[in-house]
């Protein structure tokens, strides 16, 4: 039976695109930005950012909901990218450099949270976002004490004046936008970093793959039910052990492409923000915590860039002032997770009590089918 | 008979913990190695004891929740939003001395009962998945309240900006209202290096009392009923919504008074961006004194705040001395957010 089309059901299912949307049109013409710029900086930062949300994808598959230990996978490849500059490897190569270090470490650290995660289960969201606060300590005691000190750093450039620690700010003039400017490309007035966007196709094309392996039905498997799961013989720890290493894996690839796009690394700050970046972007592209596809990445990146980049404009415009702007933008942010987790929590329990519901008679079960239908 | 006496000890170490067992030590040591490399030991009691007033009411605002089966409240800056609104007015106002901080407290209790029973309804919607929530809650409040820092009108000039004439400072010097009001009650100082802040101990010492009875009135021991056995506590007539929005009530009361207490030890109110993460080193003490993540007692709280501020206070004078560089902050982030990761994958004990 087809659905018909629900305007109600509809607005409530994608309540948060919606307000985003309407939110951000109301900006773009207040902020006074020429469409052209609008543009640029938007496939810009497609190019920059598709990556890293892409990272969240698997773990939502598998039922673990957003995986803010991503972190984790970012500041893998922040060390790989302090080597690739370190010695001075130019160009792609030392972005692929910076990756065959930064790669096997995400594994290790995916693998671990992975572990830590599946003694954890039902906060997952949680720990894991506590997790990518203590692994920030340890990538401190690694960056700041002990590169130069015990694992040797060459570059005096890198370093900081007492003789070990890398500086705050890593200048990576090496591989600055390397990828980026591999293969130009103009429409117009508007570059396009064609060799991103064929990085994130095949990406694309892997998850697409991925989700027809039988890894990647097993995932999909717990994510609806582990314990059936079990019963059916499939590995469940494993199998969500392996859902976070892809995950920290793709983010340590991703953190790489972010930050030669940017061309300086903020050393110690650089990962704090990717895990809320990348999970704002995906939830406002429609994803929930139980669901995310291709779209809701793309919707979500390009919907919270252009936030990002009209809002603080318009707040100047509207209230004389830019920090009320940037204030509201990381207020909308904050309050878009909020409200896209709160809406899956309420929607979870609405459907587990219409099912309960639906084992106390058939008057009840009638009640509960039409609960259902519109909890969906 | 030794044999019993060794599985209890064993026992009695599991149930506590191991990693609390090595930082306690840790703590221990910190104390020990002191005098040494050339920390002065009564300094050092009387940095904890001033800290231990400073913090020890916010770390008890997590108790109602941890009992009544809602988490670790993650969500505490909305308490803590509550008390810098009481502050603010409290200072716009002109109140100076005892006056000012009562008038602080008697400000900032409808802002922490209306928003406490806002939260608490939002979170009876999402059981199950309170603690991430929480924590965009609050960062969610934190930010906003960032844009009203800005456009509320504000026009007392301790407070706002001097050139604009609009807008709160980031931070705002309570120098001449109420700058260690607690602290200097009482005080006790012997020689120049030890104070006993016997105000602020005082303070937290009715603040506890009173949680105490709290929880053992009607109202707390339904709520821990809820938290311990909710089918249970529904069966005997107990509604776990109104319970579990009771606890989250008294949490935010305890939280915006907890930041008027931390405030006037300050010396300063802090807005903006300040309150984003302070929930997290309450978490991180009560986990350390040995609760879990549903079940905490005021012993915890007293335990984990002590051994929290002893590492907050010994770590940068000990180990500096001992290595020579500043590593007082790494040691506090794998401390802290150690803490919670181990309270928070810990297998709920089954009750014997």
């Amino acid at each position: 039976m087809k659905k018909a089309f629900n305007p109600r059901r509809f607005a409530a299912d994608n309540a948060v695109v919606l307000i985003f949307l309407t939110i951000t049109a109301v900006c773009v013409p207040i902020s006074g930005l020429p469409p052209l710029s609008i543009a640029q900086e938007i496939f810009t930062r497609i190019g920059r950012n598709a990556f890293l949300v892409f990272s969240l994808i698997l773990p939502i598959m598998a039922g673990m909901g957003i995986n803010f230990g991503m972190v984790l996978g970012a500041m893998a490849g922040q060390i790989g990218l302090i080597f690739a500059v370190d010695w001075n490897i130019v160009g792609v190569p030392g972005l692929i450099f910076a990756s065959l270090i930064g790669v096997p470490i995400a594994a290790g650290l995916g693998w671990i949270a992975g572990e830590i995660l599946n003694r954890a289960r039902g906060r997952e969201m949680v720990t894991s976002y506590i997790l990518g606060f203590f692994m920030d300590g340890i990538y401190q005691l690694v960056v700041l004490y002990m590169m130069g000190a015990i694992i040797p750093v060459h570059s005096l450039a890198i370093t900081l004046s007492r003789g070990y620690g890398i500086r705050n700010t890593l200048n990576m003039d090496p591989v600055r936008q390397s990828l980026d400017r591999l293969l130009p490309f103009r429409i117009g007035m508007v570059n396009l970093p064609l060799a991103n966007y064929l990085t994130i196709a095949v990406l694309c094309l892997f998850i697409i793959w991925f989700r027809k392996t039988k890894l990647g039905q097993d995932m999909r498997a717990v994510g609806q039910d582990q314990s059936v799961s079990h019963a059916a013989g499939i590995p469940v720890e494993r199998t969500r052990i392996l859902a976070i290493v892809i995950s920290t894996v793709l983010a340590s690839i991703g953190q790489i492409i972010f930050l030669q796009n940017l061309g300086n690394m903020a050393t110690y700050n650089a990962h704090k923000q990717t895990g809320f970046f990348s999970a704002a972007a995906i939830l406002v592209g429609g994803a929930s915590v139980s669901k995310a596809t291709i779209p809701n990445v793309f919707i979500g990146v390009v919907l919270l860039h252009l936030m990002y980049i009209v809002v603080p404009r318009a707040g100047t415009n509207l209230f004389g002032s830019a920090m009320i702007g940037e204030f509201f933008r990381d207020a909308f942010s904050y309050g878009v997770i909020a409200l896209a987790l709160v809406l899956h929590a309420w929607r979870k329990r609405a459907n587990a009590e219409s099912a309960r519901a639906g084992l106390r008679g058939t008057a009840a079960a009638a009640a509960a089918v039409v609960a259902e239908g519109a909890g969906r | 008979m030794t044999e019993e006496f060794k599985k209890k000890a064993v026992d009695a170490v599991r149930d506590f913990g191991w990693p609390r067992i090595i930082i306690f030590l840790f703590v221990l040591l910190l104390f020990i190695v002191a005098p040494f490399v050339g920390v002065r030991v009564d300094t050092s009691i009387s940095d904890v004891l001033i800290r231990f007033g400073q913090n020890g009411v916010m770390v008890l605002a997590l108790v109602p929740m941890m009992q009544a089966g809602a988490g670790l409240n993650f969500g505490l800056p909305v308490g803590i939003i509550a008390g810098l609104l009481g502050a603010t007015l409290s200072v716009q106002f002109g109140l100076t001395g005892w006056i000012g901080f009562t008038g602080a407290i008697g400000l900032c209790l409808p802002f922490a009962i209306v928003f406490g029973l806002l939260y608490g309804m939002l979170l009876n919607k999402v059981k199950g998945e309170e603690m991430t929530i929480a924590m965009y809650v609050g960062f969610s409040i934190v930010t906003f309240m960032s844009i009203l820092w800005i456009v509320l009108p504000y026009t007392n000039p301790t407070m706002v900006w001097g050139y604009s004439g609009t807008g709160l400072r980031t931070t705002i010097t309570l120098d001449g209202y109420w700058t260690k009001i607690l602290n200097d009650f009482l005080v006790i100082r012997i020689g120049s290096n030890f104070t006993l802040p016997t105000g602020a101990i005082l303070f937290f010492a009715l603040a506890a009392f009173a949680m105490w009875l709290f929880m053992h009135s009607r109202t707390g021991t339904a709520l821990t009923a809820v938290g311990s056995n909710p089918d249970f506590a529904r069966a005997s007539g107990v509604s776990a919504d109104r319970m579990r929005i009771a606890s989250v009530v008294v949490s935010s009361v305890y939280g915006a008074l907890g930041i008027l207490v931390y405030q006037q030890s300050f010396g300063f109110i802090q807005v903006y961006n300040a309150p984003l993460y302070m929930a997290f080193p309450a978490v991180a003490a009560i986990l350390l004194g040995g609760a879990s993540v549903n079940k905490a007692n005021l012993l915890n709280v007293i335990v984990g705040t002590f051994l929290f501020q002893g590492i907050l206070t010994m770590t940068p004078s000990v180990i500096n001395s001992v290595m020579k560089t500043d590593m007082s902050e790494v040691i506090r982030i794998l401390i802290s957010n150690g803490m919670i990761i181990y309270a928070l994958t810990r297998k709920t004990k089954v009750t014997k």
